[in-house]
């Protein structure tokens, strides 16, 4: 025990320290400038290589950017987004190795209504952030939050889905785009000046975010109602695909979130390289392969500017909101278990997006967030045994006092007796689950009919956020008319569905 | 004013229920969540009528509450199920003993007949004795890895058709998020599963009723009916990782209580693409247990102890397997790599 020299089995061992003086590990000559992964030390000029080896190396890889082709780059101002127009920048310039053959434009959504900036703030960062747009060359467009109060109802409509580019279409449009000779391809400079914000549109912004009672559903309803601005603007102005800077980083945080907020289903499509639930416009994620870290480093070392915009979770503690706590969560482990991000990244890469979603008849769709509806389940499961405890835990109806009513007829234990035994709930078919979430209503707050019908037009996960507001009337005018819509069209084919012949396949 | 019970709005409510936020009384409490059990017993029907099915118990909250509402039921609606109690032993003095102790009181209490098996009897070691040779670290991968088989050779002696285990909604949550901590596709696909009949022929097929209760209900079914249960944190078991989990899935539902059943809902609705790589099912050289690889992870692993290598079994080794399986001797150095290390 006292001994000088306790008998060790092996000598310890030593985690290798990086030092000052390390050489870089690619060229194994410039001094090592940045340690991305331990023990990987770069030099200033290796590290620029590789971080645009990788952007250039993604899009090569999923080859979604046909050449000619008008790209919409969402720019929200953070250190990652501006780093996607950076990349894109340094691809079109003309000593590029390989140039980027796209049209880039830019897209910047500000959301200072929904956060509660004043005025003169939002005025502020709107200059600054056209500065650094200028300076780039590409057309761009400011839109301001409050658009989306007047947007028309085709945004969650159906879109008409773009005709199937077979295997071989990147290669013929690369041919036609070498023929063309690049014609056309000059960027117009166009620039839409910021829209003037009238007052009441950001009160009545306001009220919505804040007709939401908790963080969880007021971010949820926000990136929402983002991403349906991102899509329209794109329409409108032209552009078949849009560009996020989701990084590796955030993408680890949005996958665990999404799996706490019962989105299992629609992972693939909230965290994948690219979206397609649009139809017509597709959404990428060039930059998942950087990490928060590697994209911080590479903005201060070669001077990329981003600008710090507040969003609806500033200076709010861990616990706010899911969100929030999921990102302190993953953020915290990556510290003491390195991996963390990557192994949650890579989980990412082995879902699917959905089966075969892209065929799917329109109205299976959420209203909210587009994705294919996953509330159509078996009868074992975790949505049904929800509604059944909260069918167990209140009165059926005002005039049933009685809770003893389904005590009188104890069921065998059969599987042909399953549908007597389960009330109204376990008859399966989604046409019924739709109607028994509605039926069921919540216990937290009064609801008009309105929105018990909304409810079944969403998915599990949307509906876990209309649930959380306090009305659903404030929701914009599009949302609403496209949902009476959809409920008149399946009144309609309930009528007439004796004379159908095959199921949801026309109209919609 | 005392608040009503929102489900017979006659009876004072006595408390508020986590899954749902309602207020209900005792009796309405124990309704509802008897009839969940049963709900979830008929739709995903998983018994027949006649078969003799094995109840995991270990005394705890958990599986005290399983066989008292699975013997409940069975009477209640007529299951024809002929129920049994199964108990591991893994020989850990000062909590297992204890605990098994509740178990044999819950045997008399419930008329149910009881079969403990032991890891010493099937593999030789307690593990106590494991822990003193491997250490305090990584230790849980031997009870649990020894502990699933035990549960099927139990099965098989006492000749059940189904096992069933008192794996809870926040149980099954938590695997879910540690699985994709950990980047396991295969487990994460497998682990919401409410039975596990599709699996091999081999093994008898194990199930869990209270799938889709709330731990929290669990224990307040438990305290009302003033259930008799053994609650002990295991001595050996501070496992980090999943404890970190287990804390977030805690935030979780203080922020949202719906969060665990969401987190279900994800899991059962999570689907993998095709052609990323799964393990096949085969079945164990040695053993004849279902294995993925050559040797079961358990013979491995105790292949391990009798070597006096623990760290075989930790880890990934599987180009050892050979010369396990044709009883050869290691060579210096991959000995001194298994060895433990902790001192």
């Amino acid at each position: 025990m006292c001994q000088v020299d306790e008998d060790y089995h092996e000598p310890l061992q030593r985690a290798e320290v990086p030092s000052v003086s390390k050489k870089c590990v690619k060229c194994k000559e410039g001094t090592a400038a940045v340690v991305i992964r331990a023990g990987d030390a770069f030099c200033r000029g290796c590290f620029k290589e590789y971080f645009i080896h990788k952007f250039r190396a993604v899009l090569g890889k999923h080859r979604v950017l046909y050449p000619g082709e008008k790209v919409l780059l969402a720019v929200s101002g953070g250190p990652s987004s501006c780093s996607m127009l950076s990349q894109v920048q340094e691809g079109l310039s003309q000593n590029a190795h390989k140039k980027l053959r796209f049209l880039p434009g830019i897209v910047f959504i500000d959301e200072g209504g929904a956060v509660g900036q004043s005025v003169e703030d939002r005025r502020r960062m709107v200059a600054e952030l056209q500065a650094v747009f200028k300076a780039t060359g590409f057309p761009f467009h400011v839109v301001p939050l409050e658009q989306v109060l007047d947007l028309p109802s085709s945004v969650v409509a159906a879109a008409p889905s773009p005709s199937e580019r077979a295997a071989g279409a990147y290669k013929v449009a690369v041919g036609h785009f070498i023929q063309s000779d690049g014609v056309g391809v000059t960027l117009k400079r166009e620039e839409s000046a910021p829209a003037d914000v009238q007052e009441s549109s950001t009160h009545s912004l306001q009220q919505l975010i804040g007709s939401a009672k908790t963080l969880t559903a007021r971010e949820d309803l926000l990136n929402t109602l983002r991403q349906h601005l991102l899509v329209h603007t794109a329409r409108t102005e032209g552009y078949s695909k849009v560009m996020l800077g989701d990084n590796c980083t955030r993408l680890a945080v949005k996958l665990l979130t999404s799996i706490s907020l019962g989105r299992g289903a629609q992972l693939a499509q909230d965290t994948g390289f690219s979206d397609s639930r649009y139809r017509d416009i597709i959404l990428v994620r060039p930059m998942r392969d950087y990490s928060a870290k590697e994209i911080a480093y590479y903005n201060r070392m070669f001077c990329v500017p981003s600008v710090f915009i507040p969003s609806l979770d500033t200076k709010t503690a861990d616990k706010s909101s899911i969100q929030r706590l999921t990102e302190s969560f993953v953020t915290r482990l990556q510290a003491d278990f390195p991996s963390t991000v990557s192994t949650i990244y890579r989980t990412s890469e082995k879902l699917q997006t959905c089966k075969s979603s892209s065929t799917a008849d329109h109205c299976d769709r959420c209203l909210l967030c587009m994705c294919a509806l996953d509330t159509a389940v078996e009868n074992a499961s975790a949505f049904q045994a929800t509604l059944i405890s909260e069918q167990l835990s209140q009165a059926k109806a005002p005039a049933a006092t009685s809770a003893a009513i389904p005590r009188q007829n104890p069921a065998p234990m059969e599987p042909e007796s399953t549908a007597a035994t389960g009330q109204c709930c376990s008859s399966g078919g989604g046409e019924d689950c739709g109607k028994a979430v509605g039926g069921v209503g919540c216990c937290s707050s009064a609801k008009g009919p309105e929105s018990t019908g909304l409810r079944s037009l969403l998915c599990y996960s949307c509906q876990l956020t209309i649930r959380d507001m306090s009305s659903v009337e404030r929701l914009p005018h599009y949302i609403l008319s496209e949902a009476q819509r959809r409920q008149r069209r399946s009144q309609m084919r309930e009528e007439i569905s004796e004379f159908l012949l095959d199921e949801g396949d026309e109209g919609d | 004013m005392p608040v009503l019970c929102s489900n017979c709005i006659d009876k004072r409510a006595v408390l508020k229920r986590p899954k749902t936020g309602h207020s209900l009384c005792k009796e309405c409490f124990f309704w509802a969540f008897e009839e969940e059990v049963h709900q979830t017993i008929v739709a995903a029907k998983l018994f027949k009528h006649g078969e003799k099915v094995g109840i995991a118990a270990s005394g705890g909250k958990d599986s005290t509450v399983l066989a008292h509402v699975m013997k409940l039921l069975n009477e209640r609606y007529n299951y024809g199920l002929e129920l049994m109690l199964l108990s591991v032993d893994e020989g850990i003095s000062g909590y297992r003993d204890d605990s098994l102790e509740t178990v044999k009181r819950n045997q008399q209490q419930y008329e149910l007949p009881l079969k403990i098996v032991s890891y010493e009897e099937l593999y030789g070691w307690t593990m106590d004795a494991i822990v003193k040779q491997v250490g305090r670290k990584n230790n849980c991968t031997f009870c649990g890895v020894f502990r699933r088989q035990a549960l099927d050779r139990g099965a098989i002696m006492l000749k059940v058709d189904k096992i069933c285990t008192g794996h809870n909604a926040d149980d099954v949550a938590e695997t879910v998020l540690m699985n994709v901590l950990r980047g396991d596709i295969a487990r994460l696909r497998r682990c919401t599963a409410i039975s596990t009949a599709s699996e091999g022929e081999g093994v008898v097929p194990r199930c869990k009723p209270l799938k889709y209760a709330y731990e929290k209900e669990i224990v307040l079914y438990a305290y009302f009916k003033k259930l008799d249960y053994f609650s002990t944190e295991c001595i050996y078991s501070p496992n980090a990782y999943r404890g970190h989990a287990r804390t977030f899935l805690k935030d979780l539902e203080s922020v949202r209580p719906s969060s665990i059943m969401d987190i279900v809902h994800s899991g059962e609705n999570l689907s993998v693409r095709e052609g990323v790589k799964m393990p096949v099912q085969g079945t164990c050289k040695q053993c004849g247990y279902i294995s993925s690889q050559a040797l079961c992870k358990s013979c491995v692993l105790l292949e391990g102890l009798n070597r006096g290598l623990p760290k075989l079994g930790i880890g990934k080794h599987h180009r050892l397997h050979d010369k396990i399986l044709s009883k050869q001797p290691l060579t210096e150095k991959e000995e001194r790599k298994l060895k433990s290390v902790d001192f």
